[in-house]
């Protein structure tokens, strides 16, 4: 069952287009990797689905409702989590703290929330009154998840969650969004590291110069030879 | 001296009070709020409408508490002023400021309608009061000076400094323990994150408003209770406010209060050398050199 | 009321707009130009105007000594004041650049405004400079035998007038070269005109101390018209902030707009004196409080609905394009 679809969307940040007429699909419980060369507009496409541009042309789909245009807080509403690329945690407050926020907007009571989240990022329960800003890369980058986690989304969008991590973080990192999309959760990952993001992913989307190349299941894509020399470093 | 240290601790304390308003504001709007004095202003005068006016036309009696220069009435006009100036700030910025943003104003902008704004403020009460002092107090007698451990300081200046304490005390609390309080942190660290995870930063900024406008207001009726009302009082303030909150990081409130007090036990020692007139210029040089030496504060992440 | 007196009325109107006509170009070359934030214009003003004063008349000897008192007193001519008061501001400004032109704009405007302050002050409280808050009185003006003072104004006004045109000129002149385009790139974007090698510093600072010699030779201008000055004559109100709604109002980045906000606004005013002159008796002490409200009230709108004024931004600045 498809759970999120983008059509058609042309959006940019001035009167200058960066994606032309780009769409992808999601169903639900699915990893969704979009792959392409630097300046394709990968993030730009998780910022339109996230309400934070707002497109020239095309339409978002949350199952059958129309999202379009939403302003970001209404989107997080619906069950769609965003964690940006950079600047993605509070580093003035603490992990529990942090953790917090993302739950800002539950009115329930969320602790069994935050329990999990810390069973998944255990490195993080350790230190819950630390201030995020003393944490390490990785270790942000874990908060960040968690944070978007609170809410219990559908959706979860990252924007290159390996970015600026140790390669042997990175592992770690891609372990923990197989487990977080094992708990059901579909994911929409836009990476830089190719090849790890088609591995994981049920379905990937190439995507260059602002427009849809080619996308395929995950691992069609990884045996595809003229991808394999395109993007994915031969 | 120590008498001037002891002064400009209490002098500090008011100016405390606006600058984490203002720092505040500052961290979470970025941008420099020049009607802040005018908030302090516009906190005593309408303490003064409600002391004089309101409430005796009320039929509260008027009276004084042991060897303080107020009483009940000042009691109840003081949250009340507080009130009321953080709905006129909220006003300002739903009015005026909100607009700016919308349209996507740049800094100096919004900069240059705040410098309007204080002056709206200021001559309104200056269409209504005029320009004479005023004091709280009718008749012009000052309390008894006390002299704990052989410093004099008035029994009202010892208040303030409790007042000012319990403020700070009140905010940290806020701060700390409450959920608004966690997200106005969080927005002022953050704002597009908080946007993101879903918070109405709309909302954080009416409750940054109202908090500012509230303590400014609080620190411009504790400076009409110690020493008198006049129209431009607040904008006198105004470079001082701005030190301080410089000097302790911008949107640090911890930084606001030590800025607050050092810049005012400056400015009071600074008498000593030289022309009380020139104390504004000493919180502007003081300023200055922060600018110069380091600008992002003392809490400031190089 | 004869029409030889209303004539008198406009000429005097004319040549205070004109005078706040040539600050509004200065303002213009610091902050429509370069987008420099100088709410301290008062403090150029006061500066210009005590220069002059200082240059123009002699230094009090014998009796008169005692009642006035200032720092020097080189009794040149009228154009020497002038030069003096924009040389003066010229080198203040560079003085206060140094240090504030590297902050952001928001610091560098809080930086001005306690600059003024502090100048107002000293001139207010060392008497030994120029006579505190007495002031300075009897300053010459250009000219002056050449008619029956009754009629002086209308010299006074042509020569308002031409160094009104001189400085616009000059301004449009400076504008149009390679530095005037220089100075809108920092303007609309400082980052990436800082890459393409420029000294942003430099530019920034020709334009503060460019901007400050003519606010100095409007205060020049000032203090010969009125032949008296003290320090409560350069507040904020009169000496920053009615420039700003001037500025404003005629169109930043224009000129032309400079001078046309100069005299609309000046005209405002005037205007706005004369209906609350049909206010009732007892808020006739008000009256400038109520003036100066409705005038911030007209700024802001101005803010929200036409930041750019009567006239806008001028498109071309290029010969080339042209």
């Amino acid at each position: 069952m498809i759970i999120l679809k983008a059509e058609d969307i042309t959006v940019g940040y001035t009167e200058v287009d960066i994606l032309h007429d780009v769409g992808i699909r999601v169903k639900s419980g699915e990893i969704v990797s979009i792959i392409g060369p630097n300046g394709a507009g990968k993030s730009t496409l998780l910022k339109t689905i996230f309400g934070i541009l707002k497109p020239r042309n095309g339409s978002v789909t949350l199952k059958d409702e129309d999202i379009t245009g939403l302003k970001p807080d209404k989107i997080a509403k619906k069950g769609i989590s965003y964690v940006p690329q950079v600047e993605n945690v509070f580093p003035s407050m603490t992990i529990q703290e942090n953790l917090e926020m993302g739950a800002f907007i539950r009115n329930d009571d969320y602790s069994q929330r935050i329990d999990e989240v810390y069973d998944l990022f255990p490195i993080l329960s350790e230190r819950k009154k630390q201030k995020v800003g003393q944490l390490s890369g990785g270790q942000r980058q874990m908060v960040a998840m968690g944070r978007a986690l609170m809410l219990d989304p559908q959706v979860l969008l990252l924007d290159e969650p390996s970015a600026g991590l140790a390669p042997v973080l990175v592992f770690d990192i891609f372990e923990k969004i197989m487990e977080i999309n094992a708990t059901g959760v579909a994911m929409i990952i836009v990476e830089q590291n190719a090849r790890e993001a088609l591995k994981m992913a049920h379905h990937g989307y190439v995507l260059a110069m602002g427009r849809n190349v080619l996308d395929d299941k995950g691992e069609a894509l990884l045996a595809n030879e003229e991808v394999g020399r395109l993007y994915l470093g031969g | 001296m120590a008498e001037l240290i002891v002064y400009g601790i209490v002098l500090g304390s008011i100016i405390s009070l606006g600058a984490i308003g203002l720092s505040l504001v500052y961290g979470i709007l970025r941008f420099a709020n020049f009607a802040h004095g005018d908030f302090l202003t516009a906190g005593a005068y309408v303490a003064l409408f409600t002391v004089t006016g309101v409430l005796s036309w009320i039929g509260i009696p008027y009276n004084t508490f042991g060897s303080l220069s107020f009483g009940w009435r000042m009691v109840i006009a003081f949250p009340i002023s507080m009130v009321v100036v953080g709905c006129v700030a909220i006003a300002l910025d739903r009015i005026l400021y909100r607009k700016l943003r919308q349209k996507g104003s740049g800094a100096v902008m919004l900069a240059m309608s705040s410098l309007g704004a204080a002056f709206i403020i200021r001559m309104i009460i200056l269409i209504i009061w005029g320009a004479d002092s005023l004091f709280y107090r009718p008749g012009l007698m000052r309390p008894a000076l006390e002299v704990p451990l052989g410093i004099k300081i008035r029994p009202d200046q010892i208040l303030i400094l409790f007042v000012v304490l319990f403020l700070v005390v009140l905010l940290h609390l806020f701060l700390k323990k409450t959920k608004m309080g966690k997200a106005m942190r969080a927005t002022a660290d953050n704002m597009e994150l908080a946007l993101i995870s879903g918070i109405d930063t709309e909302r954080i900024i009416i409750w940054t408003w109202g908090i500012g406008g509230a303590l400014a207001a609080a620190g411009g009726i504790l400076y009409g209770i110690d020493v008198q009302l006049h129209p431009y009082m607040g904008w006198n303030f105004l470079i001082p406010l701005f030190a301080a909150t410089i000097l302790g990081t911008i949107g640090n409130i911890y930084g606001a209060l030590i800025g607050g007090l050092t810049i005012g036990i400056a400015q009071q020692v600074s008498t000593a050398f030289l022309l009380p007139t020139y104390k504004l210029a000493v919180a502007f040089i003081i300023m200055i050199l922060i600018l110069l030496i380091r600008p992002k504060g003392i809490f400031g992440k190089e | 009321m004869e029409i030889g007196g209303i004539i008198a009325y406009l000429v005097s109107l004319a040549i205070m707009a004109g005078i706040y006509a040539v600050f509004c170009l200065g303002l213009n070359i610091q902050w429509g130009y370069t987008g420099l934030f100088n709410i301290g214009i008062a403090g150029f003003f006061c500066i210009g105007a005590y220069a002059t004063a200082l240059i123009t008349t002699p230094k009090p000897t014998g009796m008169y000594a005692h009642y006035v008192q200032q720092i020097f007193g080189l009794n040149l001519p009228f154009i020497f004041g002038l030069l003096g008061a924009a040389i003066i501001c010229g080198v203040i400004a560079f003085l206060i650049g140094i240090p504030t032109l590297k902050l952001g704009e928001d610091y560098l405007a809080i930086a001005t405004l306690g600059i003024a302050e502090t100048f107002r002050l000293i001139f207010n409280n060392e008497h030994w400079l120029a006579n505190g808050p007495r002031g300075l009185m009897g300053l010459p003006q250009p000219l002056q035998g050449l008619v029956d003072p009754r009629h002086y104004n209308y010299i006074y006004l042509i020569v308002v007038v031409i160094i009104m045109v001189l400085i616009y000129l000059s301004i449009e002149r400076a504008i149009r070269s390679p530095w005037g385009r220089v100075l809108r790139a920092v303007r609309e974007d400082e980052v990436s005109a800082g890459m393409s090698g420029k000294d942003i510093f430099k530019f920034k600072m020709q334009s503060l101390v460019f901007g400050a010699m003519v606010m100095g030779i409007g205060g020049a201008l000032y203090a010969h018209y009125t032949k008296a000055i003290s320090p409560d004559v350069f507040t904020p109100l009169y000496g920053t902030f009615i420039i700003w709604v001037m500025l404003m109002a005629g169109g930043s980045g224009n000129n032309k707009g400079a001078i046309l906000g100069a005299y609309v606004m000046w005209g405002i005013w005037i205007g706005a004196k004369f209906m609350t002159d049909f206010l009732p008796y007892t808020l006739k002490a008000r009256a400038p409080y109520i003036r100066f409200l409705l005038v911030m009230i007209l700024l802001e709108i101005i803010l929200i609905y036409r930041p750019q004024g009567l006239l806008g931004e001028e498109k071309k600045v290029s010969k080339l394009i042209e």
